[in-house]
């Protein structure tokens, strides 16, 4: 296999994934965000009552509170949201046959390797460009199943009743400013339910993509995995190389009933003119099992710390990320454990690279509240840094309000060891091929975990990373 | 025979080494023929462990000097080339990098060697003909390289290493620390199974007992940065017996006169 890697060696994320079409569209909303544009966008898309009046509620939720003061806050300062486009719808509907996509949308995602992606192993699929999701398709076996997996648009349309019972309430619009800012003005995402005992054996798939200039993307996705239920789910994300900035801004809900499993993986690589301020959140009930598999390469700054709330005694969470960190990046990310009640436990792995003057920062929370007895938590942070500029920092804080818990922490700061390079090049391997054998090292725990085609893609997308650097 | 030995597999002249502008080696020099094994015997903290570094390049050393491999100098050459021209150093604490298997790690290493892509069924024949000769169980092959292995795992590994890659001339930095008896022995005839009749051999010891099993044909005594006596294998027995003080006096006499 790296033969095969460093094969690629010459690619490049501006061809392979920078690239930009000419932008064609149905409606693209002026820029700025006021209760006009919102009322538009809901109208729209033909929303009932109770939604159009969530979105005004949420957009003054979201005019009404402050930017946050910590993470990256001259960055956050940066966003002028005056010169975004909330919405763009570039087709019309959903096709659920590849053929009725549009040439040029269709073009992208055959670039980006989607369809055969399809084919080759996933159970379904959903790609979202711009605004709206442009293509779904599921397996007919999960259909008669009784597995819904569709569009957040269609879900509202067609699911309304169960959408409704589990809307925003892992999520309120209150909880912060950019969950505001989406309830207000969200538009596609993923839906999907699966029923009581049902496991869903292959991933279902989400692939994001921004092509137009200063645009903002705020998908919606809700997962709800019904008792004994067992999902996984996995998104990537890529837009065009631009100089100025578009907004991501997502919200993720899922909810893993009693003794429901969900693994949730992302691979994220926007470009880096891509802000990506995206809140996660699980509830986990009793003897549920969620599991965030998180990799973000790409974007500009990114501020995501999926949480997951374990609700019922014997939940277990899991959150494994990694966070690589070149110059003109900002990866600050991290985990939220709430072990909300007894016999829970949680685990915590995140790994970040900064390499040149590339910034990550491990930002994670672990609480157990009074009476959650014989909770247990292992949390352990994996630094590297590449070059003598990069910078890493490390805030983890932890809330215990249990005497009878059982809680570890372990943050570790590595630099890519000279030794480490003096020793594989004693063997024969040249300064760039040791670099990245020890940076491939370094992640395999978490690449590890993805299914076979995405840890191909891992591998290969920090070779890109690594390429020509020198320390 | 006669031939190879006038030009000497390895050789260095006037090498001297400091560390942040401390000289460390002062001045050594060094002809090694194919096929011979020379013992390089000093005290700790000698300087022993820098000069065997600063042959295979390391880059955090001043090294002044010429040093050549094959009638070739390889002085002014990065670590990974003096690697696939067929220099090879045995570490002494053997550098652990996680999440690399073995496997991957000895298939890189011997493509990069050999100059092209090893084959993976090539390269598994040999690598389990290799484990089979040092008694490694095979569920090496698929752990994190030196992640978590005992000293005598490490030095096998290391001679394992130095048996797939073939190098014509190996450097061996107190191969025999940190090993029992049985494994001593295996290691010394993984030692004397890879080098043979053409490749040559320093080894770094401050022990005579390796000695016994990895027979040499030289003996050097290092101290203070400097070799103080070179003689046959008698030497090291001389020095296993009085131990090193009798020839640091000897040192600081010739110094001084």
């Amino acid at each position: 296999m790296s033969a095969e890697r460093i094969a690629d060696l010459n690619q490049d994320y501006a061809t392979r994934y920078g690239f930009s079409d000419p932008e064609e569209f149905l409606h693209k909303a002026p820029k700025g965000l006021d209760h006009e544009t919102v009322e538009m966008i809901s109208r729209f898309k033909e929303e009932p009552d109770w939604m159009r009046e969530f979105r005004h509620q949420a957009l003054d939720t979201f005019l009404a509170k402050p930017m946050p003061r910590w993470g990256n806050s001259e960055l956050l300062d940066g966003i002028d949201f005056d010169n975004i486009h909330y919405y763009l719808k570039s087709s019309e509907g959903s096709a659920n046959d590849w053929d009725d996509v549009p040439e040029n949308i269709k073009r992208t995602f055959d670039k980006l390797g989607i369809p055969e992606a399809e084919q080759k192993f996933l159970a379904g699929v959903s790609a979202q460009y711009e605004s709206e999701v442009v293509y779904h398709s599921i397996n007919e076996n999960l259909e008669k199943l009784g597995v819904i997996f569709t569009d957040m648009d269609s879900a509202l349309a067609r699911h309304e009743d169960i959408v409704r019972k589990y809307w925003a309430t892992v999520i309120p619009p209150e909880d912060n400013k950019f969950s505001a800012l989406n309830s207000a003005v969200w538009s596609g995402g993923s839906f999907i339910y699966v029923p009581k005992n049902t496991r869903v054996d292959i991933p279902l798939q989400a692939y994001f993509r921004i092509n137009a200039q200063n645009m903002g993307q705020f998908e919606r996705t809700l997962i709800i995995a019904d008792e004994g239920a067992e999902v996984h789910y996995i998104e990537g994300c890529t837009a065009p190389v631009y100089s100025t900035d578009s907004l991501h801004s997502a919200v993720v809900e899922l909810v893993a009933l009693k003794g429901a499993k969900i693994r949730y993986t992302t691979i994220q690589n926007w470009s880096n003119n891509v802000y990506n301020l995206v809140t996660k959140r699980a509830h986990a009930h009793e003897d549920a099992v969620v599991e965030w598999v998180d990799g973000n390469i790409g974007s500009k700054l990114t501020m995501k710390y999926p949480a997951i709330h374990l609700l019922g005694e014997r939940a277990h969470g899991e959150v494994l990320s990694i966070a690589y960190a070149g110059t003109g990046q900002h990866q600050d990310a991290g985990a939220k454990m709430i072990h909300a009640a007894p016999n829970t436990s949680s685990r915590i792995i995140s790994k970040s690279i900064s390499k040149d003057e590339g910034r990550s920062s491990y930002r994670g929370m672990v609480k157990v509240h009074k009476g959650c007895h014989d909770c247990r938590t292992n949390v352990e942070c994996d630094a590297l840094l590449i070059g003598e500029k990069s910078r890493t920092d490390t805030f983890p804080t932890m809330e215990i309000a249990e005497d009878d818990v059982r809680v570890e922490h372990e943050a570790r700061v590595s630099k890519l060891a000279d030794e480490q390079l003096f020793y594989l090049q004693s063997r024969g391997l040249d300064e760039d091929q040791a670099r990245l054998m020890i940076v491939n090292g370094f992640i395999e725990p978490f690449v590890r975990e993805l299914p076979m085609e995405y840890a191909v893609e891992m591998n290969r997308l920090i070779e890109l990373e690594m390429e020509g650097s020198v320390g | 025979m006669s031939d190879s030995r006038n030009t000497p597999i390895f050789s260095c002249h006037d090498v001297h080494v400091s560390v942040e502008g401390k000289e460390i080696v002062k001045g050594v020099d060094l002809e090694v023929g194919a096929g011979e094994k020379h013992a390089l015997m000093g005290p700790n903290g000698s300087g022993k462990s820098t000069l065997a570094a600063a042959l295979m390049g390391h880059p955090g050393l001043e090294v002044t000097g010429r040093i050549e491999l094959a009638g070739e100098d390889i002085s002014e050459l990065e670590a990974d080339e003096r690697a696939r021209l067929g220099l090879f150093l045995g570490f002494q604490y053997p550098v652990a990098v996680p999440g690399v298997t073995v496997a991957s790690f000895l298939r890189a290493a011997m493509s990069a060697r050999q100059g092209r892509d090893v084959p993976v069924k090539e390269f598994r024949l040999k690598m389990q003909a290799a484990f089979e000769a040092l008694g490694v169980p095979r569920d090496f092959a698929g752990r994190y390289l030196n992640d978590g292995f005992s000293g005598g795992e490490k030095k096998r590994l290391e001679i394992m290493q130095m048996a797939l890659l073939e190098p014509r001339m190996a450097l061996l930095d107190e191969t025999d620390s940190g090993l029992d008896i049985d494994a001593l022995k295996i290691v010394s005839a993984g030692v004397n199974e890879a080098t043979g009749s053409e490749t040559g051999v320093l080894m770094v010891t401050h022990y005579q007992r390796i000695l016994d099993y990895i027979k040499p044909d030289v003996v050097h005594v290092f101290m203070d940065g400097r070799i103080v006596r070179t003689g046959g294998p008698e030497l090291a027995h001389e020095l296993e017996e009085r131990g090193y003080d009798w020839l640091a006096d000897t040192t600081t006499a010739s110094a001084g006169g």
